[in-house]
């Protein structure tokens, strides 16, 4: 009899092991999975595999003892010339990514090979301010959503690729676009509405996912007779900006969904829109069940200097100077980095991470206070960091076995000038925009006085604990992974791969075309892949076979 | 954010109050007039409005004498048939800062004080000027330094100048050399193709590309330009007939 049972118990275990062991085990993707999607590192659910936004891999078997082993495993073509913006999705060895602007794919994520591509056409009304891309996808149930250039967003078949429902979040034709990457938490799908460098008021709206029927819309900028509209003056909030073009983050806890918002525009010119502009360049906390505002930050009020706030909000539950926290840590545009409360929005503290001098210190608050006279001048004057920013929107990581934050930003500065009428940066000896029409690049004197870093912060003082200098800028994001190594790269087209504790360089890759994506990690029967968008292609990386 | 253009567009709509007559233009005008110039017009018309045979905006001559007003529908409509287009997007205030600008500039224009001899220039320039052991113009030199085939639609002459007195003046990115020191070799020179964080391109004074890796290097510094000054060893004279040489060069030659 127990001779039987044990045979019974082996032949179920033998099942189960087989069982798991085939690659076609596709459930459906609750909203469970995706909230406790730490516990599939072999999945990437969501746009940086956890709602908390770490961009933290739990996958191990490539670690800092063989990743100098790492090779090439497959490589994709876009059949796009825009930037390869997106991380993609990957469910039960099905990668999903975005091919610029619209067309989704679904890929065998062990050999790159295509299942189907969905192909959605922009109206030609569809105008962006800085490319047709697209960031990514969200995914629930057997559905993936993606935001469109001409501001839609689409409900489409995972399995099959076909267009469930297509509803429309704002008018192109106002010049709406939407280029991140949306969120689902359980029957809702949230997105933002990008075109804050135009005459456009920022959005978040949340829709039904199985019927795409709008549920709440977040203006962020306030309307008359609403809190913060007397930030504004006169008519400017109807134009206002505040942008909405970057991934959220969700904390189960306290149900809120966090988001960061674009400058206010026009963006050099604050002269019509006098006040604080809110909820411009701030990260506002709504309920996802309401879209009510639970609390807002704001990190530059009043801006002139395109200080963008669209970072992706990074949630962390830490011992924070010794007592226990949860908190939102924050690499921003404007050179400063934050750590802050994220049940209340308190600040708990922030300094500059590069050289910054149009401020000089913060208020009880968190207000940064201006230093006088760093604003346009008819002569010019030298401002740190300068429209650039020191960081963009590419995705920053959190090490749970680590403590560490991980940017990949830049230092640079340039010069703010009254020319004509009107404030507009310039290049630093004057002679050239600082924002070059096609690729962005920066102007400089010399090659010291510009740079992309990969930097490990210690969240307690917000200093670097390492850094790895590139001698281009970057726009590169970081993915961290339990194998204690941090991918990273920039515009050279190099995949970076550092020691987390160290951020010595144990392994790169030279994929030929700027990195203008983040890195992620999923695995297929076992084997863990390192993928990134570099150029026009998605590359992934794998250990040899033994 | 990222663009700056359609904000600055933007700006000028909303805040061009009334309108400029050209000849009563601000200095401001004359400003933004030479901005949308540099942007808009420069490309076909040249940096100094000269390019188009028969026009020469610097002296303030035009096919045929023309009115503020008629210039300005010229630059919103174009001329049909011809390659002259029209400037959609643009109104009628910008075009009109144009015209203030373009009239602004005969009040400046003064004639260079010595006139050069183009082919006394080519002589200097392919024998004891030796610039063809670095430049080439058409095929001919060296593929060292810049091609100067068409330097006369590149450069203005001030800036032409210049570098022939000063050659470290002004460099372009591409133009710069650097000396790189390997660990085991001895120093090398070279024109700067490209770099990143792990290597280093370089032109070599013997046309070879070569890359290095950083790592192996124990040196890598910027140098001065290879260039030297015409300052004081060649006179006025035949510095004005290179000069006019080098103006002249205008790509015609090339396929």
């Amino acid at each position: 009899m127990r001779n039987f049972h044990r045979s019974l118990l082996a032949l179920a275990f033998s099942l189960a092991a087989s069982l798991a062991a085939l690659p076609a085990v596709q459930a459906q993707v609750s909203f469970e999975r995706i909230l406790n999607a730490e516990r599939e590192p072999e999945n990437w659910l969501s746009y940086s595999a956890t709602l908390d936004n770490q961009r933290y891999s739990r996958l191990d078997s490539i670690n800092t003892r063989n990743v100098a082993e790492l090779e090439l495993a497959w490589v994709w073509q876009a059949r796009s010339l825009e930037k390869f913006e997106a991380t993609p999705l990957v469910v039960d060895g099905i990668l999903y990514t975005v091919q610029a602007p619209n067309d989704v794919v679904a890929l065998d994520a062990a050999t790159g090979r295509v299942f189907w591509t969905y192909h959605h056409e922009p109206s030609p009304l569809a105008r962006t301010c800085c490319g047709r891309v697209n960031r990514g996808l969200a995914i629930v149930g057997d559905t993936l959503f993606m935001g469109t250039i001409d501001a839609h967003l689409l409900a489409i078949d995972a399995k099959s690729g076909a267009l469930i429902w297509d509803t429309t979040v704002a008018d192109a034709a106002e010049n709406y676009s939407i280029t991140m990457a949306p969120m689902v938490v359980r029957d809702k799908v949230m997105i933002g509405t990008a075109g804050g460098d135009f005459a456009t008021r920022g959005q978040i709206a949340a829709f039904d996912v199985a019927t795409g029927k709008e549920l709440w819309r977040f203006h962020t900028i306030p309307a008359p007779g609403e809190p913060g509209n007397e930030t504004w003056a006169g008519d400017s909030w109807k134009t206002g900006g505040a942008a909405v073009w970057n991934a959220g983050a969700y904390d189960p806890e306290s149900n809120l969904g966090f988001w960061g918002t674009g400058n206010p525009q026009p963006d050099w010119d604050g002269r019509e829109r006098r006040g604080d502009n809110l909820y411009s360049d701030s990260v506002v906390a709504l309920d996802v069940d309401t879209g009510e505002l639970a609390w807002h930050f704001q990190f530059t009020p009043h801006d002139e200097l395109d200080y963008d706030s669209t970072q992706v909000p990074v949630l962390a539950d830490i011992v924070w100077r010794g007592e226990p926290r949860r908190v939102m840590l924050w690499a921003n545009r404007n050179g400063l980095m934050y750590v802050l409360d994220r049940v209340t929005g308190k600040f708990l503290f922030g300094k500059p991470y590069v050289e910054v001098n149009w401020m000089d210190g913060f208020d009880a608050n968190g207000r940064p206070q201006r230093v006088p006279g760093m604003l346009p001048s008819p002569e010019g004057t030298l401002i740190r960091p300068h429209v650039h920013g020191a960081v963009n929107w590419a995705p920053p990581s959190f090490s749970p076995r680590t403590g560490l934050f991980y940017v990949s930003h830049w230092e640079n500065s340039g010069i703010m000038a009254i020319e004509g009428q009107f404030p507009q940066p310039v290049g630093i000896n004057r002679r050239q925009t600082a924002m070059g029409q096609v690729n962005l690049e920066p102007f400089f004197n010399n090659d010291d006085e510009a740079y992309g870093v990969v930097r490990a912060y210690d969240p307690d003082t917000l200093e670097p604990v390492w850094e790895f200098k590139m001698t281009d800028i970057t726009w590169g994001g970081v993915l961290t992974t339990a194998g204690d190594l941090a991918f990273g790269g920039g515009r050279e087209g190099y995949l970076l791969g550092l020691d987390a504790r160290s951020g010595e360089l144990l392994w790169r890759a030279s994929l030929g075309g700027q990195i203008s994506s983040a890195p992620m990690s999923y695995a297929v029967n076992g084997k863990q892949f390192i993928a990134i968008a570099a150029g026009s292609a998605l590359f992934t990386f794998v250990l040899p076979e033994r | 954010m990222k663009r700056f253009i359609p904000t600055l567009l933007l700006v000028l709509a909303v805040g061009a109050g009334s309108r400029v007559i050209a000849q009563h233009a601000t200095a401001f005008d004359i400003e933004d007039g030479g901005r949308a110039f540099e942007s808009t017009c420069a490309g076909c018309h040249g940096p100094d409005g000269n390019l188009i045979a028969g026009i020469d905006f610097r002296r303030g001559v035009f096919r045929r004498p023309l009115t503020d007003a008629e210039i300005v529908a010229i630059i919103l409509r174009g001329i049909p048939n011809t390659p002259m287009p029209a400037t959609p997007g643009m109104n009628e205030e910008q075009a009109t800062q144009i015209v203030a600008y373009l009239r602004s500039l005969p009040e400046t224009f003064t004639e260079p004080s010595t006139v050069g001899d183009a082919a006394r220039g080519q002589a200097i320039f392919a024998g004891e000027g030796q610039c063809l052991d670095c430049h080439s113009v058409a095929g001919e030199g060296s593929r060292l330094g810049p091609d100067l085939s068409r330097i006369g639609l590149d450069r203005r002459a001030a800036e032409i100048e210049l570098s022939l007195l000063d050659p470290d003046a002004e460099i372009q990115p591409t133009n710069r050399f650097v000396t790189v020191t390997p660990r085991r070799a001895e120093p090398v020179t070279g024109r700067l193709l490209n770099h990143d964080t792990f290597t280093v391109q370089l032109m070599l004074a013997d046309e070879r590309l070569q890359l290095f890796e950083k790592s192996e290097l124990r040196d890598l510094a910027f140098v001065a330009s290879p260039m030297p000054s015409y300052r004081g060893s060649l006179d006025a004279q035949a510095l004005a007939d290179v000069l006019s040489y080098l103006v002249s060069l205008r790509g015609d030659s090339l396929p």
